[in-house]
This record gives structure tokens, C-alpha cells and sequence, in this order.
């Protein structure tokens, strides 16, 4: 409006006042232009101080040979990516962490979708089953791999105990490749599920339920419903739960660590070394130019799984017809 | 009048109490100069409150010793700081680099004292606060270990040593008709082929539930660390995979895995712990410290027992203490490093937490050569602990003998859980030790 007043002023504009419109011009200009910049800029100054720096910082580590006691270090150029595309032991962390990824995510999301459906129904004490199913969530990471630890014990675990019950004899859960993925991806799942459930629960509501209705009126058993009906509804919140899971699963580390007992190595034959505990035993080792390496390695894998994953999820679940 | 009262004294306050506080600044600098170069500047100031910090990675049940200090130096406050034994030494490691974060005081365990003496420059010469004088008192090797590659500069002053042993339970040997008694036991195995010889007994005799030993793991650690040479020779160099010493350990250590001896379980693990509370096999080796890590599992008084370890003496562990460059006030964590060390502080560390003293004079002491254990049947600890430290052949410690027992370890874990052959197992444990920078 004030902007606007002048125009209408009969009087020829004088010099002081066209400056004075221009000045006033220029600043409304600048807010409007400038204003959202200075809003959103405390979030990327954050993030290019605690993201994109470390990330490019790496980079350039990851092309020397560095060790942190010595002063100098030396540029070896691509030598560290080199050596690791011809590392067993990478490879090895890689087929660790997609198939712990994969034994841990799946079912996973299936169980989150399948209760997030028991739960959209009108319940008693929702709000209740609601809080208990975020409950291994907000449990320490700690406490649950020392307890589930003790369940898969090999001389006193209760799953052991169990299992004898059936004539199953004493299984070495962190020994073998199998039972070792199997263990962990038990412990992921134990305290994701919940999580995933509460998001799908979300979407789940906000579906409309004259659809339902109308599917109930036409004879629909509830599994029907959730197949034709709720699972291509929340198609963009699946794409969202699979591709944060993804991203979670590419970078397990508490895990196997505490489940091997802070072996490094996870495990004496590596049996259960992810990707993220081979650059863990590589800074333990203080050499750094390798771990960050492998770093940058883990991040592109991540950006082609999740990226994959994307197209996968998208096309696998069509729209609502 | 009052405008003006107003105008200029209001600044005139504010500048003088910034100039104020800016002095006072200057004058804390001042002291933390003076500090480096020897404290003189600390000295004038008797008022100024000094905090000093100590890094540590367990209990080493030094908050007695931290109030007498008090007494002789009331301005000083110390905050001690404790970290997980992985982490503890990763994080010095950093902190030295970045140059910001170290505390006055470290402790640094025996195994990673080698990846610091290559580097004097980042921790004060305790030459320049006098301590030098204490080298009389030490155990020769453990006085080397802290002392700098090149020789010029002692960075570390020794706390304990882990003189070995080797615990068992009499319950088990009673069961399988073996000596149960101190002497009859230390005297089944003067050698570790006798060991292996005795172990075989035990698992004819068919002990319902129990095994012979825990793992190979700290077997091996304890024979190689007996023999002259180890994982590194005298310049540092990895020879591991041409040492015959090393070579004969293994092969000692599959032989106890071979004959069914172990009952696979990694040293320190939950389920260990269990193993020792539960009676499921029916000796460990023991340094000095790990009678500590037995009492936490509560096996009950008297049920484990300590005999002499096979191949006569022996060392596991043991710590140093130094400081970085980083700190503030050297002389005064000199000071109390000196106090934390002497021979006082040691008789009653040995008797709070079995921390072996490292100074021999102590070991004829009454205090020391006379303790007995009453919760290992009045074992004369005392006794067998420090002929233990006294046996020892010094061994070179380097830089990453850590990574090296570790590769070694994983493979001798491998034979046990029969992924592996022995031979495949010890081609891949020295791939790994030639992964190592």
C-alpha cells in the first residue's frame, strides 16, 4: 500500500522523493528477494559446517597415507580405493552388511505394515498399544544387545535353553555366518519394528474411510482391503520407510560390535563385519587414509541401494485404480 | 548534573571493570606462561586454584591418594576422568593431534606404551621435574618401557606390573583326582607341555560340565610375551611371522585346542564371566589384576585358587603414567604422579586392587611378600606374584603389539570353532599382521 500511495500523488515527483521510492524499493526488494535465505541459512551453515565439511574433508584424507601420530602425510592419490577394491575382507563387509540389511528389513517392514493394520481399527487403550510399540525404540542400544546377547548364548542362553527343548543341540549363534546374521538382524528388528509401525499407522489414517466402507459393502475380506486398498494408499510413506531403513541397515555398527563382545573384527573369521565396523577396525588401527576410503565407498553404496530401493518400491506398488 | 553523572561515569565504570577483567585474564595467562617453563609464576601465586585432570580406563582406587596430595598442595583440585579400555588410548591418540583435549595426567597400559614413545615431543620430559631420580627404585624393563625410542626423554613412570600366575579351581582338580593343593599343582607343570600333559588328565577323568581352560587366546599371549623376543625386535620391527618363539606358541596353543582342553571362551566376554562364576573350566592365566576381574564375578571365597604359571615367570599388562604437552601445570602433575608411584601408594594399591608394585625393594617388604588372599584360600599372592615379576626376560614392546595378539588371536579362535586348519589359520593371522602400518 505504501509503496503503491505515491502514484497517486498529483504532484510531479521531485528528486528526493524518487530516491527516497527507490531506496524503499530496493529494500522490500531485498526482503522479499533476501528474507527466506536468512531463515533457512542457520540449518545449512549447521550442515556445511558438520556435514559438507567432514564429508569433503574425508575425501581429501582418503586420498592420503595418513597416520595421526606422524606430522607429515603423504598424497598416494587413488592408492588407498585401489588396495580396498582388491580387499577380501571388503567385500566381505559388503555381502555382511546387505544380507543383515536384507534378513532385518524385509520382515521387518512387512510386520510394521501388517500391525500398523491391526492397530488402525478402533481399539481399546490405542494410545496405550500405541506407546508400547515405541518402547524398543527408545530403549538403549546397549542394553538391548547385552540382554539379547545373553538370550543366544551359547552355555546358558535361554534361546539355547529353548531349543533344547526340541532336541536342537547347543546352536553357536555368533560362530556361523547364518546364525550370526540371523541373531542380529533379530536385534534390529526388535527395536525398529515398532517405529516403522507408528509411521505406517499415520498414513494408514489418512486414508479415507469411505473407501473401506465402501469395500466392506461390497464383500472385501480385511485382507483384501489392505492389499487393494491401504498398501497403495501410503505408497509415498513406504518409499520413505524403505529408504530411511536402507540407509539405517547400510550403517549398522553397535550391533555387531556389542554382539561380538567389542571384537573389532566382528568376529574371529569376520563372519559379522558390516561396513561401518571395517572402518571402525581400520581408525582403531589409526590408519586413516584407508578408513576414510572405505567411508566414501560406504557412501555411494548407500546413495546406489537407496536409489534402487526407490525405483523398486515406486514401481512395485502401482496407484489406486 | 545528573545527565551528565550519567553521560560519563557509566562508561568510565564499564571500561574500568573491562580493563579489570582483562587483566585478570592476563594474569591467569601469565601463570599458565610460567607454568610451562617451570612453574616459577605458580609458585608466586599461592592463592591461584590449579585444576588437575587424570585420564584412566578402570578403578585404580586412587581417591585416597588424591586427598593426601591435598594435603601438601590445597590449591589443587583434582578431576579424574575414566573411559573404556578400547577407547581410552584411541582418544589420547586424537587428543595428541588435534592438540586439544588431553587431560594433565594419562594412564597408558603396557601394550600401548610403544605407540607413544616414538614421539617425545607431545608429553613432558620427566627428566625436566626430577624424576629421573626414582630410577633406582624400578624393575629395570619396567623403567625402560617408559622411556622415550631415541632415549632422550622419560615419559612415563611405571604404576603396577601384571606379574603372572595361573588360577584354578581345587573343587575340579579334587574331581579329577589331581594334586589340589598350592605346591602339588605348581609343581604339575613346570613346563607348558606339562600343562597340556596335565589338562589331558583332566578331561580323561570326565569332569561333568567343565573343561580344562577358558581359550588358547590368553595362553599364547602369556607364552609369547615369556619369551626374549616377541611380536617386535629391538628397532621396532614386526618379525612375528619369523620368530620361532611365536611360532612355538601357536603351535602350543592349538595343541591345548586339539586335545580338547578349551572351553571356547574369549577372555572377557559375557559369557566368560559366566564361566568363572559357574565353575566351567578349571584354570585361567592370571596376572596379578585379573584376581580383581575374578572377585567381580562373586565365584564364592576359595573357589578359585593361584598356582605358579608353567615356563617360570612372566608379565601381562601394567601401566604407565605421563603427561601431554597439552597440560598446564606440569610441575604439579609431576608432583602427583611422583606420589601415585611411590612406595607407599604402591603397598596400598597392591592391598585395594592387586596392582603389583614395580618397585623390587617392595617385594622382600613384609607388606608385600607376606600378603596372603583369604578369598583364594589364603593364597600367598604376595609370594607368587612378584617371583613372577622378578623371572621376566624384558621384552621389546611395539607400537601395535595390540593389533598383532589380535590377528593371532582371531586365529587360533578360527582352529577352535573348526573353520580353519592350523595352518590356513596362521597364513591368515600373518596376512593380517602385514595389513599393519
Amino acid at each position: 500500500m505504501a509503496t503503491r500511495a505515491p502514484d497517486r500523488l498529483a504532484v510531479p515527483p521531485n528528486r528526493p522523493v524518487r530516491s527516497r521510492r527507490l531506496r524503499r524499493h530496493l529494500v522490500h526488494q531485498l526482503d522479499v528477494k533476501g528474507s527466506p535465505y536468512a531463515y533457512v541459512a542457520p540449518f545449512f551453515l549447521l550442515f556445511s559446517a558438520f556435514g559438507l565439511f567432514p564429508l569433503a574433508y574425508t575425501a581429501w584424507v582418503s586420498l592420503h597415507e595418513w597416520t595421526l601420530l606422524s606430522d607429515e602425510q603423504t598424497f598416494v592419490g587413488l592408492d588407498n580405493f585401489r588396495t580396498l577394491l582388491a580387499d577380501d575382507y571388503f567385500w566381505n563387509a559388503t555381502f555382511n552388511t546387505l544380507s543383515i540389511g536384507v534378513l532385518s528389513t524385509a520382515p521387518q517392514l512387512l510386520l510394521a505394515i501388517w500391525l500398523a493394520h491391526l492397530l488402525n481399527r478402533p481399539l481399546r487403550a490405542q494410545t496405550f498399544f500405541r506407546i508400547t510399540l515405541l518402547l524398543p525404540n527408545v530403549t538403549s542400544v546397549v542394553a538391548v544387545v547385552v540382554i539379547f546377547s545373553q538370550l543366544f548364548g551359547r552355555d546358558f542362553g535361554m534361546i539355547n535353553w529353548m531349543l533344547s527343548w526340541f532336541g536342537v543341540g547347543g546352536v553357536a549363534w555368533n560362530e556361523g555366518v547364518a546364525t550370526s546374521h540371523a541373531a542380529i538382524s533379530v536385534m534390529i528388528m526388535w527395536r525398529w519394528t515398532g517405529y516403522n509401525t507408528l509411521i505406517f499407522l499415520a498414513a494408514m489414517q489418512a486414508v479415507p474411510r469411505e473407501l473401506y466402507e465402501a469395500a466392506t459393502l461390497d464383500g472385501a475380506s480385511g485382507f483384501t482391503q489392505l492389499r487393494k486398498i491401504t498398501i497403495p494408499m501410503i505408497r509415498p510413506t513406504t518409499v520413505f520407510v524403505v529408504i530411511t531403513s536402507t540407509i539405517g541397515a547400510m550403517q549398522i555398527l553397535a550391533e555387531p560390535l556389542l554382539f561380538g563382545s567389542y571384537s573389532i573384527s566382528g568376529g574371529p573369521d569376520r563372519q559379522y563385519q558390516t561396513l561401518s565396523l571395517f572402518i571402525y577396525e581400520n581408525f582403531t588401527k589409526l590408519d586413516f587414509g584407508y578408513a576414510s576410503a572405505i567411508s566414501w565407498m560406504m557412501f555411494a553404496f548407500i546413495v546406489l541401494v537407496a536409489g534402487v530401493n526407490y525405483l523398486l518400491t515406486r514401481r512395485a506398488k502401482g496407484g489406486l485404480t | 548534573m545528573r545527565k551528565l553523572r550519567q553521560r560519563f561515569l557509566t562508561p568510565m565504570v564499564a571500561v574500568s571493570a573491562l580493563a579489570m577483567s582483562l587483566a585478570a585474564c592476563g594474569g591467569d595467562g601469565g601463570g599458565d606462561g610460567g607454568g610451562t617453563t617451570g612453574s616459577s609464576a605458580a609458585a608466586s601465586q599461592p592463592g591461584e586454584k590449579i585444576k588437575l585432570t587424570v585420564a584412566l580406563f578402570s578403578d585404580f582406587h586412587y581417591a585416597p591418594l588424591y586427598e593426601e596430595f591435598k594435603k601438601t598442595h590445597p590449591n589443587v583440585e583434582i578431576v579424574e576422568r575414566r573411559s573404556q579400555f578400547n577407547d581410552h588410548h584411541t582418544n589420547l591418540i586424537t587428543q595428541l593431534t588435534t592438540g586439544a583435549g588431553a587431560a594433565d595426567v594419562v594412564a597408558v597400559e603396557g601394550g600401548y606404551v610403544g605407540a607413544f614413545t616414538p614421539v617425545p615431543g607431545k608429553f613432558y620430559n620427566l627428566k625436566d621435574y626430577g624424576l629421573d631420580k626414582r630410577q633406582s627404585e624400578y624393575l629395570d624393563w619396567k623403567w625402560q618401557l617408559g622411556v622415550s625410542n631415541d632415549g632422550s626423554s622419560l615419559m612415563g613412570l611405571g604404576t603396577d606390573v601384571g606379574g603372572l600366575a595361573m588360577c584354578y579351581r581345587p573343587d575340579l582338580f579334587k574331581k579329577a583326582g589331581l594334586p589340589s593343593d598350592r605346591e602339588g599343582v605348581s609343581a604339575l607343570w613346570p613346563t607348558w607341555d606339562a600343562y597340556v600333559e596335565t589338562g589331558k588328565k583332566f578331561v580323561a577323568a570326565k569332569v561333568a560340565g567343565a573343561k580344562f581352560t577358558d581359550g588358547p587366546g590368553e595362553h599364547f599371549r602369556a607364552m609369547v610375551e615369556q619369551a626374549p623376543v616377541g611380536f617386535y625386535d629391538d628397532q621396532y620391527k614386526i618379525v612375528a611371522g619369523a620368530n620361532p618363539e611365536v611360532r612355538k606358541a601357536y603351535d602350543m596353543s592349538v595343541k591345548i585346542i586339539d586335545e580338547g582342553l578349551s572351553a571356547k571362551l574369549a577372555a572377557f566376554t559375557p559369557p566368560w564371566n559366566t564361566g568363572i562364576a559357574k565353575g566351567t573350566f578349571a584354570t585361567m592365566v592370571c596376572p596379578a589384576w585379573k584376581t580383581g576381574t575374578i572377585k567381580d564375578q562373586k565365584p564364592g571365597e576359595g573357589t578359585w585358587d593361584i598356582a605358579a604359571v608353567p615356563g617360570g615367570g612372566g608379565n601381562q599388562g601394567g601401566t604407565h603414567l605421563m603427561l601431554p604437552k597439552q597440560g598446564k601445570h606440569p610441575k604439579e602433575a609431576a608432583e602427583l604422579i611422583d606420589l601415585l608411584t611411590n612406595k607407599e601408594s604402591q603397598i596400598m594399591l597392591f592391598k585395594e586392587a592387586s596392582a603389583l608394585p614395580s618397585l623390587p625393594v617392595l617385594y622382600d617388604d613384609p607388606a608385600v611378600a607376606d600378603y596372603v588372599n583369604p578369598y583364594f584360600g589364603n593364597a600367598p599372592i604376595g609370594k607368587i606374584f612378584t617371583s613372577a615379576a622378578k623371572a621376566l626376560k624384558p621384552q621389546r614392546v611395539g607400537p601395535k603389539a595390540g593389533d598383532v595378539l589380535l590377528a593371532f588371536n582371531n586365529g587360533l579362535q578360527r582352529v577352535e570353532q573348526g573353520k580353519q586348519n592350523a595352518e590356513e589359520a596362521w597364513a591368515q593371522a600373518l596376512k593380517d599382521v602385514g595389513r599393519i602400518k
